[in-house]
């Protein structure tokens, strides 16, 4: 397989790794949703960006940790917050929306002590921040890879058990589901989705791959599946839309995949708006 | 008829809970016997739903301990033979973008293992028990979209379809109309007279619910009473004054007994407000 991936050219990369980020984060975005916590994303996505200057600044300043790719560390400490937001969560039981500025601030906060520290050039940030297609590596490509699988094999061994304890935790509970590791495995398939965009779509954005293909699809759903597969459509397109943009003019990745995908959620709210006054049943 | 030497379903031994330093339950011993139909009733407040949470280890109690089935609940793990309808099952989050059909599935998740998605046999137990409370015509709806009744039958379907043989269900009725209620307490009793599931039922129906239940608990703090309905019915009154004061209006309708049923209905439309308030 290796042979097959090294053969790719970079917008090959690109695409592939953009692909696999539009299937995986409107599933979790999903999720999400319906547990009314989107802006986690918003909080990892910082936290991971404390990671990755981490990573950045241990490769520079150590030469024997030269070989670490920054989005390993970006995955540490993406699954370190997430399990503190859902420790958090716990503890503020009745604000449980509390833990996301908390950790969000705090990875800001570490990012840029970290990042005055490290002499990594404007561009390198950059990219991090908006997502570069053009930068993904064979590593890069390889790490998406990985977590991708991993994710999506969490998701389809659970789907049932999450979306139970998401509808009515406490019947979850009696049906034999124990919402405690539930939980815990929750943070962990974040945790691994925030990290994976990261390079594609960008720090600052992963939100957005997370919240639009499902708000879209919001619109026309009427079962959790069909919000799912809805989002999976609407997240892909809004992926090869955003590339193909991105590389025609371009101009950074990340940026466009947003634009695009909020484009497509605008529209979807158009039409259902227009579908209601049509026929107002 | 010596339902003493059944086996138990449900054995609650010096039970004792407490939210932080309130006491809402003190030493509660009941044997529940496999195959009874157990009323549950008591004044707002009493404990009834903490009651509840204990034996479904959704709370652990300070002290004392519940088994069901034989297996403290702690160690419990049979449980798709459990059906539970929760009081506060409709206060889920209205938007939520569910079908009653797969709302209804969602009692058959802890069954079927992991990897695995419904296969032909589930997807017909599913439709089985969407029927059974008469909500066929609403499958592919969306939950949020029902009114509160429709919406507590399709709970009601949820615990009914892993064919449970203990149904725990905290004011199941509330919100559902009158003539349903009834169709419901029948369907309830058929489920225990030919399947022998056990059932037990919180309500503040007190007079509907005794054509019913084979047994009536009273709580308030303590077990007041626990016995067969004919012993409760001869009790009735010393048992209502202890329980809830002299000045219930709850009494009045109870007093004679077989009378018509729109007079119990005006009791539980109250108790829904009282409930909301
Ligand atoms: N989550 C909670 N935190 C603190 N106290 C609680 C909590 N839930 C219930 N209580 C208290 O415990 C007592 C018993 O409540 P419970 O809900 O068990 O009563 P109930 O018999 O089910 O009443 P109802 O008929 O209104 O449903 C009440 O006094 C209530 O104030
Ligand atoms: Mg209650």
């Amino acid at each position: 397989m290796m042979d097959l991936l090294q053969q790719l050219t970079f917008l090959e990369r690109g695409i592939l790794a953009g692909l696999i980020i539009g299937f995986i984060c409107p599933v979790v975005g999903a999720f999400l949703l319906v547990r009314r916590m989107t802006i986690i994303s918003e909080g990892l996505s910082h936290i991971t960006l404390t990671g990755i200057a981490a990573g950045v600044f241990m490769s520079q300043s150590t030469a024997f940790l030269g070989f670490i790719n920054p989005l390993y560390t970006g995955l540490i400490f993406s699954l370190v917050g997430s399990l503190l937001v859902e420790k958090l969560r716990q503890i503020y039981k009745h604000f449980q929306e509390l833990a996301i500025p908390i950790i969000l601030s705090s990875g800001i906060g570490l990012s840029a002590i970290i990042i005055s520290l490290s002499s990594s050039s404007y561009t390198e940030w950059y990219n991090y921040l908006f997502g570069s297609i053009v930068t993904v590596s064979l590593n890069d490509l390889l790490f998406i890879l990985i977590t991708g699988i991993v994710a999506m094999l969490l998701i389809a061994a659970f789907y049932k058990e999450l979306l139970s304890i998401s509808f009515d935790q406490e019947f979850a509970s009696t049906s034999g589901i124990s919402v405690k590791k539930m939980n815990f495995l929750f943070a962990v398939l974040i945790a691994l989705v925030i990290s994976m965009s990261m390079k594609v779509i960008g720090i600052l954005l992963v939100g957005a791959m997370v919240t639009l293909p499902v708000a879209a699809s919001m619109q026309f759903a009427k079962s959790f599946r069909q919000v799912v597969v809805g989002g999976i459509l609407f997240g892909e397109t809004a992926i090869i839309g955003g590339i193909m943009l991105s590389y025609f003019f371009n101009i950074a990745t990340g940026g466009m995949v947003v634009v695009t995908g909020v484009v497509l959620m605008i529209v979807a709210v158009l039409i259902k708006q227009l579908k209601t006054n049509i026929n107002p049943s | 008829m010596d339902i003493k030497k059944q086996p138990l379903a449900l054995n609650i031994q010096h039970l004792s809970f407490s939210y932080h330093n309130q006491n809402v339950l003190e030493d509660i011993n009941m044997q529940i016997p496999k195959g009874s139909f157990l009323g549950l009733v008591g004044p707002n407040g009493s404990g009834k739903s903490t009651l509840v949470k204990c034996l479904l280890g959704l709370l652990s109690p300070n002290a004392g301990s519940v088994q069901l089935f034989g297996v403290d609940v702690k160690k419990f793990n049979r449980w798709s033979d459990i059906g539970f309808v929760s009081q506060k099952a409709n206060s889920f989050n209205s938007g939520f973008p569910a079908t009653v059909f797969e709302v209804v599935s969602m009692g058959l998740y802890g069954k079927i293992g992991l990897f695995r998605f419904l296969k032909k046999k589930h997807k017909q137990q599913v439709r089985e028990a969407i029927e059974q409370v008469g909500m066929e015509d609403y499958i592919d709806d969306n939950i949020g979209q029902l009114s509160g009744g429709q919406q507590q039958r399709v709970f009601i379907a949820r615990a009914l379809v892993s064919n449970p043989s203990l149904l725990i269900l905290d004011e199941p009725t509330v919100g559902v109309d009158a003539k349903s209620v009834k169709n419901f307490y029948t369907m309830l009793k058929k489920l225990n007279d030919e399947q022998g599931i056990t059932l037990i039922l919180v309500t503040h129906d007190i007079g509907a619910m005794s054509e019913y239940v084979t047994d009536v608990a009273c709580l308030n703090k303590c077990l007041h009473f626990h016995g067969n309905t004919n012993t409760f019915e001869e009790n009735k009154e010393e048992m209502m004054t202890a329980m809830y004061g002299h000045e219930v209006n709850l009494l009045e309708h109870n007093h004679d007994h077989d009378h018509h049923h729109h007079h119990h209905d005006h009791d539980d439309q109250d108790g829904v407000r009282r409930e909301e308030g």
